[in-house]
């Protein structure tokens, strides 16, 4: 530690500012080459032999589906894992990256999915922790000053001074681009980056890596949605089941081959849905009002209803209420003010068992919270909502055997693929855990199903296996209410959708009369219909 | 005795019985700033103050005395840190278990020593002019070393918490060691010192009871202060400044037991109310807290996986 010299140069009133070494970033990037790359973690091939060539200038796409291994190959690349075996080339010299030190020495910044930022810290003192060229008293003054000039280069938007925790996603997004590229990063590496933005504010990204393109830095995004492949990349590498299947200029593919390259088989990106009209009123929630976690209200003034035959989506960028209004909705969190109907009668702050016996249906966001018991067996998690009462259990004593058949009947029909259902839940899959919730939750016949995200994090056989059952669910006659941050699968299931900001509405639209764009504004909350 | 020097006289306790109080104090509040929750503290406490007494009785020589209390105090707090940090123990059981090594250690080594008044201890140092001000400067500017050093130790923690990088470094490793470490920040060295910085704190603290205030060793000694340290950092809600308030604050509190022993209150109470004091300070912050946001590093007594899966 450089501790002595420190503390003399705060008595001296002197700011230290370290010799600062030739670092190796600083030379002109030409090419970053990732020759034979293996990792395996135990029980998966995350990596097998992967080989691929970065380009200074270009937007290079990595795609795949989850589970496909473009996250722990990027977490390679910047440190964060170690190879089994493979070496890394910048400028087709040899490196060595141990750690992300080295790394960010090499001039290679990473955006992570879920953002590495202390929340309770300002954007300055994001920036400036661990950072070579911030002085040692009053880090975060220098750091303000030198945020405001690259604001101005790359017409990066953000206050240095403001919280984290009080940011929208996109901002936060905005600091962690910036931590990189002060710290001199020409390697850009980007993961789902518009997972959490609205579609302008994917818009105003792209805008941005075509101006760092441009400059000579290298940007690579991992994604799983074509479009944005087709919309911003100069070159694509499809991943699948940890080897790379192909890479290719973008001009010259097309979504059907990169589909296929993906999935490895044809698919349809087609889903039917019939039009049937809607039945009565199943759910119907008036003026409702809910608190988050940090007590200030959250959901304001919420009204909608679903009848028979109808989904309703809800459309918006998390973090803006629907989390909320799906706990309120299924009693699992207070009701400020307001009210639930469930089948005419009021349900507002009753407790889930008293919901879910009205027949209420509920597919929970966080699957492995509040879904499953990880640790429990298949069978015993396939009875986790009826367990108490016959057929499953007599006066004391719970009916096994009924339960094991009654479980190997899920399993089939929702094709769970498990060695068998005495096998422990968190072996599974998170497709397969989603399919054994789903299945759970709507083999009773519920009259209401409450799905949020029900495809998030899923590949796209399962995911296509869920839309197909939620509609299946609507001809069969549930009001089903549909959470989702995708804006394709809202617009494609849902008859209405209403649009979350800051938790109230700021529309209540038909899917078929309504333009992306004019949906985007709606969920950055600057267009309001009644 | 008339009413100023009665006044005087409670003061100058006040800040003496918090001085114990604030050294373990700010030294916990480093270590739970980078994310590791060392209980430790009474334990630590304890084997600082019999083993800087210790020394004492045979060499006289008091600062060789102190510097055992801290070398001592980081020793053991090294394998509290060896157990959150390497091995990914809980914190909260290891913290027992070294609160509970060290009292049973210290009772063992300090069976020699019980009751043995000290040759030499810290003597009061008065500051020139200073300590001639009425009430506050003679309580305050006549203290022995270990005042000044605690007051002055707090204010540089304060400062390198809050005011230059190695404090942003170590309230990121609370926060979130998985941003620091994606930015090439050792999560494992920045815990490994602030662990064992707070360890020295916690045996200074004891060479302060031993050496500065009782004079002598009785086991049992620390009384608790441990504990109330632990809490203290929770009522000063992770900031040393405000740990000023509450050592002091529970300073009080000991110092007007004795003052109430002589008006005729029975000690029985009196010797609660150091614990009372406690639950009431948690009762009233932990709420408070809650509602602002300002709460316990969000990584605290979380070990921290690198790397794999």
């Amino acid at each position: 530690m450089e501790g002595f010299e420190s503390l003399h140069s705060i008595l001296k009133g002197i700011e230290v500012r370290k010799e600062r070494k030739e670092s190796k970033g600083e030379l002109t990037f030409k090419s970053l080459d990732l020759r034979n790359i293996t990792k395996r973690f135990p029980g998966v091939l995350a990596n097998d032999n992967i080989s691929l060539n970065f380009k200074a200038g270009e937007i290079h796409a990595l795609l795949g589906e989850n589970g496909a291994g473009k996250t722990t190959l990027m977490n390679i690349l910047y440190g964060i894992y170690h190879p089994d075996s493979g070496e890394i080339y910048i400028n087709d010299q040899k490196v060595d990256i141990r750690s992300p030190r080295d790394a960010i020495a090499y001039g290679i910044g990473m955006v992570h999915q879920h953002f590495m930022l202390v929340q309770t810290h300002t954007v300055g003192e994001n920036i400036a922790l661990g950072f070579k060229d911030s002085p040692f008293v009053m880090p975060t003054r220098e750091i303000s000053k030198k945020i405001g000039d690259f604001c101005d280069t790359f017409g990066l938007k953000v206050d240095p001074n403001a919280k984290i925790w009080q940011l929208s996603a996109g901002e936060q997004q905005r600091a962690e681009i910036i931590k990189a590229l002060l710290r001199g990063a020409k390697v850009l590496i980007l993961d789902e980056p518009t997972s959490v933005l609205t579609p302008q504010e994917a818009e105003e990204l792209f805008q941005i890596f075509k101006r760092m393109a441009e400059s000579g830095n290298c940007i690579i995004f991992i994604t799983h949605k074509l479009e944005e492949v087709f919309k911003i990349s100069d070159r694509v590498t499809v991943l699948r089941q940890g080897k790379v299947i192909a890479t290719t200029e973008t001009g010259k593919t097309d979504k059907a081959t990169l589909a296929r390259m993906m999935v490895g088989r044809d698919i349809s990106f087609e889903v039917q849905k019939k039009d049937i009209p809607v039945g009565e009123k199943l759910l119907e929630v008036n003026n409702l009002f809910v608190r988050g976690d940090m007590g200030n209200t959250v959901v304001k003034n919420i009204s909608f209803s679903i009848h028979r035959n109808e989904i309703f989506g809800i459309a918006g960028v998390s973090g803006n209420g629907q989390r909320e209004l799906v706990e309120a909705i299924t009693g699992l969190r207070k009701v400020e003010k307001g009210t639930v109907k469930i089948l005419d009668k009021e349900t507002q702050n009753k407790n889930p068992r008293d919901i879910g016996e009205l027949g209420v249906s509920h597919i929970p966001e966080e699957r492995l919270r509040f879904g499953i018991v990880p640790n429990l067996p298949v069978y015993e998690n396939v009875i986790l909502r009826d367990y108490y009462r016959p057929p499953f259990s007599g006066f004391l004593t719970l009916n096994i055997n009924y339960i094991k058949e009654y479980s190997k009947e899920v399993v089939e029909r929702f094709s769970v693929m498990t060695p068998s259902v005495e096998t422990t839940v968190k072996l599974l899959s998170g497709g397969n855990i989603q399919r054994l919730i789903i299945g759970r939750e709507i083999l009773s016949r519920p009259d209401v199903i409450i799905a949020a995200h029900p495809t998030y994090g899923l590949d796209i056989a399962a995911t296509d296996f869920v839309k197909k059952l939620l509609l299946q669910k609507r001809e069969e006659g549930s009001a089903i209410l549909l959470v989702s941050e995708d804006l394709e699968e809202i617009l494609q299931l849902s008859d209405t959708v209403g649009v979350m900001f800051m938790g109230e509405f700021t529309g209540i639209v038909k899917p078929r009369e309504t333009s992306m764009e004019d949906m985007g504004l709606m969920m950055a909350g600057s267009k309001k219909w009644a | 005795m008339n009413f100023v020097s009665y006044i005087t006289s409670i003061l100058e306790r006040a800040l003496v019985a918090g001085t114990p109080l604030l050294l373990a104090t700010v030294g916990e509040i480093l270590t739970e700033r980078s994310g590791i929750m060392n209980l430790g503290l009474e334990g630590l406490m304890a084997i600082g103050a019999v083993t800087s007494l210790g020394v004492i009785l045979g060499t006289e020589n008091l600062f060789l005395g102190v510097l055992t209390a801290i070398a001592v105090g980081g020793l053991m707090s090294t394998i509290h840190a060896f157990i959150s940090i390497n091995l990914r123990g809980r914190q909260i059981l290891s913290g027992l278990a070294i609160s509970m090594l060290g009292l049973g250690l210290s009772g063992l080594l300090g069976r020699r020593y019980v009751g043995i008044p000290l040759p030499v201890y810290f003597e009061p140092i008065k500051i020139p002019y200073l300590s001639r001000i009425p009430i506050l400067g003679e309580a305050v500017f006549t203290q022995n070393a270990f005042f000044y050093i605690s007051v002055a130790l707090t204010i540089i923690i304060w400062y390198i918490l809050f005011r230059t990088k190695w404090g942003i470094t170590i309230r990121s490793v609370g926060e979130n060691p998985l941003a620091a470490d994606a930015l090439g920040v050792n999560v494992t060295k920045v815990r490994y010192i602030c662990t064992i910085i707070g360890g020295c704190l916690a045996g200074l603290a004891g060479a302060q009871l031993s050496l500065g205030y009782i004079h002598l060793w009785i086991e049992g000694m620390v009384g608790g202060r441990g504990w109330i340290a632990i809490a203290l950092t929770i009522f000063s809600t992770w900031n040393p400044l405000r740990a000023f308030l509450g050592s002091y604050l529970f300073g009080g509190v000991y110092a007007l037991q004795f003052q109430l022993q002589g008006i005729g209150i029975s000690p029985n109470i009196l010797l609660m109310l150091p614990y009372i004091s406690t639950l009431v300070a948690l009762l009233v912050t932990s709420g408070a807290t809650s509602r602002k946001r300002i709460g316990a590093p969000s990584s605290l007594g979380e070990p921290f996986i690198k790397g794999e899966k």
